[in-house]
């Protein structure tokens, strides 16, 4: 059965269900909250360990540039293949674990963390690089306190899509029974009881809402040179 | 102090040096300027002595040593650097700015709180601006900062890459006054590049004049630079108004001024009319004590027994022994009076300069 069926059948056949029953989310306010966790968590990790992968290669891409072609190249492909596709494929190897979830979660995160990494560093002026260089700073301490704290933003700014986007593609990972919040999602579709599948939905949204914001949040702290700058740009 | 020996800087897949065989000694204490067209490889130069730009030829001796057995980070926390959009880090207060490379060398907090002290008071910079980011200085306030950072470990040696070209003029005009200002109180060896050689002239004490391919043609005081151009090359690029930039070298105390038509306020006016066809300008000076009251000419002695009796009318401007010839000709074509005023700083007349005499200055 396809989704296109489960839909149209849900449709046709759960009209007269109301859209939320409140005693549901009573009776499992437990299963909720372990959703969440497990959904926080998948988020997390597979943001953390994309980023830990993309830095890196962001650094190595904006010192040697022809390397730039072929990362891009290898995230880019890995960005196109299906979720679907990408978990079945997985399957034989990792089985019905949080790493099959994880595993395409990390990829998709690439292309958009190892972009905004590097634009970040190439945003950072030359004159400043030189001149902290002409100062007699060496290059990992031109690195680590000029080019990584100047391309915060823009790193902040490529971590935020990545998150969202990735607590939005877990909600897929319901089919192997890791799903977060995508598995009351599904078991609404499959039940034809839409409470749990509203829930599904307005948890995963508000998640990522409060993920984004607390990422804006974070790049606010870090930055609060940006502001000073910023005001001045809008005055000159 | 710093020591070029034949330098030269050659890029790969370049017909032409950047560099070729480039030769330079700069004295301790002493400011020297690299200019020249674009191409000439000043900035390269720059570049090569704190090692920003490897050379691929010669040597380079500072302070007895050659730059390229260093190793390149220690070199430059030695060697004060100013570029000309100051690169001030965007992300870092004022305070820590100027601290980058105390910082570097491991100085405690408190040594590094009262060298900024310091440098605040000879950079005459507000002590409100430390807690703020580059982005909320102005364009002079930012280059002062510049330059106090790169003095921030006082270094003997400071390399400046068109350090004023960034701002205005006005503004520029008195970051040069206040550069010369500093640079007599703490005499560093300085080396910059700039493109303009009005700065240069007023700036160094010796210009290196390059032309392209880093080949030096003239390297002099300014002075001799406007007054024997070594050859066409040079006579082109210090360009026209060479004369009138000499004059702004020479100071009016440099010279001998003349006494000029003076009559005390007790002279008669007999006296004083004497005076005044003696001294052909058609007015005299009336001194009393050594002070200048101003100058009276034929129609206001008109009924008057002496001198003081007439109404003396004040020179329209006064040069005095600090003032460049340059300024001092300034009042001779503005002024009614056809000469310049010396005065001492008390307004004590010292004597008086004409067209004739500067000119003498010219052509010497």
């Amino acid at each position: 059965m396809t989704v296109h069926d489960v839909l149209t059948g849900a449709l046709a056949q759960g009209d007269t269900e109301p859209l939320i029953r409140w005693i549901w989310i009573t009776d499992h306010v437990d299963e909720i909250v372990s959703r969440g966790l497990q959904h926080v968590y998948l988020t997390v990790v597979s943001v953390a360990i994309g980023f830990l992968i993309a830095f890196p290669a962001a650094v190595l891409a904006s010192r040697h540039r022809w390397t730039i072609s072929p990362i891009t190249s290898i995230s880019g492909v890995l960005y196109t293949i299906p979720a679907f596709a990408f978990i079945f494929l997985l399957l034989p190897i990792t089985g019905l674990s949080l790493t099959t979830v994880a595993i395409p979660l990390i990829a998709y995160t690439l292309l958009i963390l190892f972009r905004n990494t590097l634009a970040g560093l190439d945003s950072v002026d030359p004159e400043v690089k030189e001149a902290a260089l002409g100062m007699g700073l060496s290059r990992r301490q031109l690195l680590w306190r000029v080019e990584v704290p100047l391309a915060t933003p823009v790193i902040i700014a490529g971590l935020r899509i990545a998150t969202v986007s990735s607590i939005a593609l877990i909600t897929i990972a319901a089919l192997i029974g890791r799903g977060g919040f995508g598995q009351f999602i599904l078991e609404g579709l499959d039940t034809f009881f839409w409470t749990p599948l509203v829930v599904g939905v307005v948890l995963s949204v508000a998640l990522a809402f409060l993920a984004d914001i607390l990422l804006l949040g974070l790049q606010r702290v870090m930055t609060p040179w940006a502001k000073a700058a910023g005001v001045r740009a809008v005055a000159t | 102090m710093i020591t070029l020996e034949h330098v030269e800087k050659r890029y790969p897949g370049t017909a032409a040096p950047a560099v070729g065989d480039l030769s330079l000694e700069v004295d301790e204490g002493e400011t020297v300027a690299l200019v020249g067209p674009s191409g000439c490889g000043k900035t390269t130069t720059l570049k090569m002595i704190n090692r920003l730009i490897e050379p691929t030829g010669g040597r380079i001796v500072l302070d007895g040593t050659n730059v390229l057995d260093q190793d390149p980070v220690q070199l430059r926390r030695g060697i004060g650097y100013v570029i000309q959009h100051t690169g001030l880090l965007p992300h870092r207060t004022i305070r820590q700015n100027i601290a980058t490379v105390p910082r570097l060398v491991g100085w405690d907090d408190a040594r590094i709180a009262a060298r900024v002290n310091e440098l605040l008071e000879i950079f005459h910079l507000e002590p409100e601006l430390l807690d703020r980011y580059p982005a909320e200085l102005s364009g002079g306030q930012r280059q002062r900062v510049g330059v106090a950072r790169a003095l921030a470990v006082d270094p003997p040696v400071m390399l400046m890459d068109e350090p004023f070209a960034a701002v205005d003029p006005i503004v520029r005009g008195r970051l040069q006054d206040q550069f010369l200002e500093i640079q007599e109180r703490l005499g560093k060896t300085i080396v910059f590049v700039t493109h303009d050689v009005d700065e240069a002239i007023k700036l160094s004490d010796r210009m290196a004049i390059l032309n392209i391919g880093g080949v030096l043609e003239q390297f002099a005081p300014p002075e001799t630079v406007l007054r024997e151009p070594a050859n066409d090359f040079v006579r082109e690029f210090v360009g026209a108004e060479r004369g009138l930039k000499r004059l702004a070298l020479i100071a009016v105390g440099d010279i001998e001024v003349e006494d000029g038509p003076v009559v005390a306020p007790s002279a008669t006016a007999g006296e004083a009319r004497t005076s005044i066809e003696a001294g052909g300008f058609g007015w005299v000076s009336v001194v009393e004590g050594g002070e200048l009251l101003g100058w009276v000419d034929h129609d206001a002695l008109e009924g008057c027994a002496t001198a003081g009796e007439a109404t003396a009318r004040p020179f329209s401007a006064y040069v005095t022994a600090r003032d460049s010839l340059r300024q001092a000709l300034d009042s001779i074509v503005t002024s009614r009076t056809a000469v310049a005023v010396v005065v001492t700083e008390g307004q004590h007349y010292r004597g008086i300069l004409t067209l004739e005499r500067i000119s003498k200055e010219i052509v010497a």
